[in-house]
C-alpha cells in the first residue's frame, strides 16, 4: 500500500551528538527537515537553558536587522530577493555578522542623528528667511488699517507738542523706523513662527492676557516646512507682536513659549535686516550641500545593506533555530557530548545517517551514533503529502489527527469530497467558471506562491486550489448530467418525449401532462445521458426532480457509509483486533445491510420493475407502484401481512416472499444490537477471568489485543463497568446513528434543488428582462442586466453557495463518513525544519506590516 | 425494461476504461497506488451517478406537465417522429 494510505512508521531515537560537531549536525538535520526533536528539559526555565545566551545574541541580531529594514523601507529601497537559501553559518562567524550588524546599526544611527541636527538648523534658517521677508512687508506697508490702531497706542494727555504726526492727513504712521515715537513710547516687538493651527487660540490669549494693549500681524508661510523630528510636512505662519513696556514684553514672550512658538530676533533697520537675509541665504546653500550629501552617504549605506539584508536574516533565524533545539539536549558530562531523542519516519532512517555523517565530516569529530529506541507511548503521525494531497489532508486534519498508524481517509477524501459537493452544486455554467478559477490558480502556481499576499482570503482559496478544480471539474460532470447550464437544459441527443397533440387540442387545454404510457408521447428508452432536457421546461418539474435527487442522495449516502464501515475492518486487522472484528464488524455490516442497503436494493428494484407500457400488468403499472418509503416504515415496524384486495387490484409487495424476507431482516438487524453491546464485554471479561487464574507467570489471554507492529503493551487490568459503558456508548451512537447520518444524506437533495431554484430565479427575474425586451432599447439594457446578473450569479450561486456546499459536505465526510472508523486521537508530526520554521517568521513579518 | 443497450454499453465501457483499466496500465511510480485508488473512487463514483439518472428515466411513472405555449414552442421546434393525431 502506497504511504499516504496509512500513516508512517515512525521510530523513537537516541543521538549521541559530541559538542564539536553537535552544531552542525543539527544544522544539517534542519535542512533535511525529516526529524521531530524531543525537549528532553521540560522543566527547565527559557533563561536556565545551556544555549540561552547565543539565543539572546541571536534575539540582538534580529532587532538590529529589523532596524536596517525599516530604514530601508522608509527610504523605499527595493529588497532583493536572490531566492537562495544560505546555509547556517557556523558558530565563530557569528561573531563576524554580530559586528557587522553593531557596525551597520552604529553608523546608521549616527547618520539619521546628524541629519537631525543638519535639519533642524535648515528650520531655523527657512524661519528666520521667512520672517525676515514678512516683516519687511508690515515694516514697508501702508496700511489704511493701521492709523487707528495707532491712536489707540498714544496715550490720552500727550501734550500737544510731543504730537505732530497727526496733523498730517495721509502720512500714515510707521510705528518702528520712526525713532522719534519708538523712543517716546517704548514700543517694542517680538517676532517668530508658528504652527498655522494655533494662530486663532493664540491671538484670543494675547488678546485676553494682555487685555488688547498688543498688536499681533500674522501672515501665513506658503509652503510647507519639514518637522525634524517626525519627518511630517507642517504649515506655519509668521507674526509679529508689538507692545510697550517691560511688563507686557514678558508676558508676551511667556505666551509664546507656552504655545511654543519659536522666536527669532528680528532688527529693526532695513539695512540691517537686508544684511542678515544675505546671511541667511548662503548659510542655507550651505546646509543644503551638507544636509545632500549626508542623504547621498545614508542611501549608499542603506543600498549595500539591502543587498544583503535577506540573507543575514534567514542566516540569524537559523542560528537561532539551532539553538533553540540544541537547548533540548541533554548534556553528557562523562562524554563530553550531547544527547539527543528524535522521532525519525523509519523509510528516512539512512537519509538521517547520511546527514549525520555530512554534519560530522564538516566539523571534523568523532561520527555521530543514532540508536534507535524502543517506546511506550504512542509516536507522531506523519503523513508524507505533496502539494495535491496537502490540502485534503488538512481538511481531514482540521477535525482530528489521525491515530498512530491507522487508515487515512484523506487518500478516498480527494475525489469523495469534490464528488459530493458537485451533486450539490451540480450546474454545468456554474461548474466551468469554477474549473476556470482553479484551472488558472494552478497554472499560475509558482508565480502567485512567490508573491506574499496578505489577503487571508485569496490565501485560503490559493492554498485550496486543488481542492477548487476537482470541484469544478466534477461540477461540470453532474452539471451534464442534471442536464442544467445556469438553469437552462441542453437538448444534445434529442428528447425522449415528444408532443403528437395537433394545434386544436393543445389550443383548448392550457396545461397537457405527457402520458409515459402512449408511444407516441414517450419514446420507450430515456435520453441516454443525464436528465431529458424537456423537463426543464414542465410544470411538475419539481415533483419529478424530487424523487430522483432523494433516491440518489440515499444510496450513495449508503455507499459511503458503508465503505467507511469496511475500512473499519482494514483497521481491525492491522491492528490485529479479531475481536473487534467479531464483535464490532460484522454485527455492523448485518445491521446496516439488513436495512439500509436493502432499501437501496428495494429502490432499483421499483426502477427496474415498475412502468407505464403497453403490456404491462396492472400491478407494475405506475399507479400500483408502492412507495418506498412507506413499505420500509411498514417493515420496521413489523406491520402484519396485507392482503391484495383483489385479483384485479395492487398488491404491497414487489415481488415474491417479500414480506418474509423483510420480517426475517428485521429480526437479524435486531439481534445484532444485543451482539454489539453485549459480545465484546463478554469475551474481554472471560479474557481477564483466563488470565487472574493463570496466574502473573501465566501465558497471555487469547484474545488480548496485540498489535504486531508495535511494540508490546503492558497487559492492561480492565475495568468491566467502564467496557460496558463504552461498548453502550458505542452501539447507541451506531444503532441510532445509522438513520440520522442516512437522513442527513437527504441535504445532497436538499441543496441541489435550493441551488437550481436560485439558478432558475436568477434568470427568470434578471437576464429575461433584459432578453425579452426588442430592438435597441434592449440591447442597451441587456449591457447592464448582463452585468447584474453575472455579479449576481458569481456572488451568490458560485461564491456563497459553492461556500455553502463545501461547508455541507465537510460535515458529511467529518461526521457520517469517519464516525464509522476513524478514532483522531494521534498528534502530527512535526519535523524540525529550516523550511517551516523561514516560512512562519516570513508570515509574521508580512502580519507586522 | 425500458433501456436502450447503446448508452449503456457506452457509459459502462467509459467507466470501466476509467476505472478498471487505466488503474491497471498505470505505469510503475511513487504514487502509483493513489492514482489507482483516484481512478477507481472516480470510475465507480460517476458511473453509478450516470446510472441511477438512467435508471430513473427508464420506466417514468408520471410525465412532463407542459404549458400550452411550451408544447407549441417544443412541437415546432424540436424534430418530432411524425405527428399522430389524439
Amino acid at each position: 500500500m502506497g504511504s499516504l494510505f496509512r500513516s508512517e512508521e515512525v521510530a523513537l531515537c537516541q543521538l549521541f551528538l559530541q559538542s564539536e560537531s553537535a552544531y552542525t549536525c543539527v544544522s544539517e538535520l534542519g535542512e533535511l527537515g525529516l526529524v521531530q526533536f524531543r525537549d528532553l528539559n521540560p522543566d527547565v526555565n527559557a533563561f536556565q537553558r545551556k544555549f540561552v545566551n547565543e539565543v539572546r545574541r541571536c534575539d540582538e541580531m534580529e532587532r538590529k536587522l529589523r532596524y536596517l529594514e525599516r530604514e530601508i523601507r522608509r527610504d523605499a529601497i527595493p529588497m532583493q530577493d536572490t531566492g537562495d537559501n544560505p546555509e547556517a553559518p557556523m558558530p565563530r562567524e557569528m561573531i563576524d555578522l554580530e559586528a557587522n550588524f553593531e557596525k551597520l546599526e552604529n553608523e546608521l544611527k549616527e547618520v539619521n542623528s546628524n541629519a537631525e541636527a543638519l535639519k533642524r538648523n535648515y528650520l531655523e534658517l527657512t524661519e528666520l528667511r521667512h520672517i525676515l521677508k514678512k516683516t519687511q512687508v508690515f515694516f514697508d506697508e501702508e496700511g489704511h488699517l493701521w492709523p487707528w490702531q495707532a491712536e489707540a497706542m498714544y496715550p490720552p494727555n500727550l501734550p500737544p507738542d510731543q504730537a505732530p504726526y497727526f496733523d498730517d492727513d495721509d502720512e500714515t504712521i510707521n510705528l518702528l523706523t520712526d525713532i522719534s515715537l519708538h523712543q517716546l513710547k517704548h514700543i517694542g516687538f517680538v517676532a517668530g513662527v508658528i504652527l498655522r493651527e494655533r494662530v486663532a487660540s493664540f491671538e484670543r490669549m494675547l488678546w485676553r492676557a494682555c487685555r488688547g494693549n498688543v498688536f499681533l500681524r500674522q501672515a501665513q508661510i506658503e509652503e510647507p516646512l519639514e518637522d525634524p523630528a517626525t519627518g511630517e510636512q507642517v504649515y506655519k505662519s509668521v507674526f509679529i507682536i508689538f507692545f510697550q513696556g517691560e511688563q507686557l514684553k514678558l508676558r508676551v514672550k511667556k505666551i509664546c513659549e507656552g504655545f511654543r512658538a519659536t522666536m527669532y530676533p528680528c532688527p529693526e533697520a532695513p539695512a540691517d535686516r537686508r544684511e542678515m537675509a544675505m546671511g541667511v541665504k548662503t548659510r542655507l546653500d550651505d546646509l543644503n550641500t551638507v544636509l545632500s550629501q549626508t542623504q547621498d552617504h545614508r542611501h549608499r549605506v542603506l543600498v549595500s545593506a539591502a543587498r544583503n539584508l535577506r540573507s543575514w536574516m534567514l542566516k540569524v533565524w537559523k542560528i537561532k533555530a539551532i539553538y533553540h533545539s540544541l537547548n533540548m539536549f541533554n548534556i553528557d558530562t562523562i562524554q563530553n557530548g550531547l544527547i539527543a531523542e528524535c522521532w525519525i519516519p523509519v523509510p528516512d532512517l539512512e537519509t538521517v545517517q547520511l546527514a549525520l555523517r555530512r554534519g560530522t565530516e564538516k566539523s571534523g569529530s568523532l561520527p555521530a551514533i543514532l540508536n534507535r529506541l524502543s517506546c511506550v507511548e504512542s509516536p507522531p503521525t506523519f503523513h508524507r503529502t505533496n502539494k495535491f494531497t496537502r490540502a485534503f489532508q488538512g481538511l481531514i486534519d482540521s477535525y482530528g489527527v489521525a491515530s498512530y498508524r491507522e487508515m487515512n481517509p484523506a487518500v478516498y477524501t480527494i475525489i469523495t469530497f469534490p464528488f459530493l459537493f458537485a451533486i450539490m452544486f451540480g450546474d454545468l455554467g456554474h461548474g466551468i467558471i469554477m474549473t476556470l478559477f482553479g484551472a488558472w490558480m494552478v497554472w499560475k502556481e509558482k508565480p502567485l506562491s512567490v508573491k506574499k499576499v496578505d489577503s487571508e482570503i485569496w490565501n485560503i482559496f490559493f492554498g485550496g486550489r486543488y481542492i477548487i478544480l476537482l470541484m469544478g471539474t466534477f461540477s461540470m460532470y453532474t452539471g451534464i448530467i442534471y442536464n442544467d447550464v445556469f438553469s437552462k437544459s441542453l437538448n444534445l441527443f434529442g428528447s425522449s418525449w415528444h408532443v403528437p397533440f395537433n394545434e386544436s387540442t393543445i389550443r383548448d387545454n392550457r396545461e397537457i401532462m405527457l402520458d409515459p404510457k402512449q408511444p407516441d408521447q414517450y419514446e420507450g428508452t430515456p435520453y441516454p445521458i443525464g436528465l431529458d432536457p424537456l423537463w426543464q421546461l414542465a410544470a411538475n418539474k419539481i415533483n419529478f426532480l424530487n424523487s430522483y435527487k432523494m433516491k440518489i442522495s440515499i444510496i450513495f449516502g449508503i455507499v459511503h457509509m458503508m465503505f467507511g464501515i469496511i475500512l473499519s475492518l482494514w483497521n481491525h486487522r492491522f491492528f490485529n483486533r479479531r475481536l473487534n472484528v467479531l464483535c464490532e464488524f460484522i454485527p455492523q455490516v448485518l445491521f446496516m445491510s439488513c436495512l439500509f442497503v436493502y432499501l437501496t436494493l428495494l429502490v432499483f428494484i421499483k426502477w427496474v420493475n415498475y412502468g407505464a407500457g403497453e403490456d404491462v400488468p396492472l400491478v407494475l403499472t405506475p399507479g400500483c407502484a408502492p412507495s418506498i418509503l412507506i413499505t420500509f416504515i411498514n417493515m420496521v415496524l413489523m406491520k402484519g401481512y396485507e392482503e391484495a384486495k383483489g385479483p384485479n387490484s395492487c398488491s404491497a409487495y414487489m415481488y415474491d416472499g417479500q414480506f418474509y424476507l423483510q420480517r426475517m431482516m428485521v429480526v437479524v438487524a435486531v439481534i445484532c444490537v444485543p451482539w454489539m453491546l453485549v459480545a465484546k464485554p463478554y469475551f474481554l471479561y472471560r479474557a481477564s477471568k483466563q488470565r487472574a487464574m493463570l496466574g502473573t507467570g501465566g501465558v497471555e489471554g487469547a484474545m488480548e489485543e496485540t498489535p504486531s507492529t508495535m511494540p508490546v503493551q503492558p497487559a492492561e487490568d480492565h475495568d468491566m463497568s467502564e467496557i460496558l459503558i463504552h461498548q453502550g456508548i458505542h452501539t447507541i451512537e451506531f444503532v441510532l446513528g445509522s438513520v440520522s447520518h442516512t437522513a442527513s444524506y437527504l441535504r445532497l437533495w436538499a441543496l441541489s434543488l435550493a441551488h437550481a431554484q436560485l439558478s432558475e430565479v436568477l434568470w427568470g427575474m434578471v437576464l429575461r428582462i433584459g432578453l425579452s425586451t426588442a430592438g435597441t432599447t434592449g440591447g442597451f439594457a441587456m449591457y447592464f442586466i448582463f452585468a447584474a446578473w453575472a455579479t449576481l450569479t458569481v456572488v451568490i450561486l458560485v461564491l456563497m453557495e459553492g461556500l455553502s456546499a463545501f461547508l455541507h459536505t465537510l460535515r458529511l465526510h467529518w461526521v457520517e463518513f469517519q464516525s464509522k472508523f476513524y478514532e483522531g486521537q494521534g498528534y502530527a508530526f512535526v519535523p524540525f525544519s529550516f523550511d517551516s520554521i523561514l516560512e512562519a517568521n516570513e508570515s509574521t513579518v508580512t502580519e507586522a506590516k | 425494461m425500458g433501456a436502450s443497450a447503446l448508452p449503456l454499453i457506452m457509459m459502462t465501457l467509459l467507466w470501466g476504461i476509467v476505472g478498471i483499466v487505466l488503474p491497471i496500465i498505470l505505469p510503475k511510480g511513487p504514487h502509483r497506488s493513489l492514482m489507482q485508488c483516484i481512478l477507481i473512487i472516480t470510475g465507480a463514483s460517476c458511473w453509478l451517478f450516470w446510472l441511477c439518472c438512467y435508471m430513473h428515466q427508464m420506466n417514468p411513472l408520471i410525465g412532463p406537465m407542459l404549458h400550452n405555449r411550451t408544447l407549441a414552442a417544443v412541437k415546432q421546434l424540436w424534430p418530432q417522429p411524425g405527428a399522430t393525431s389524439v
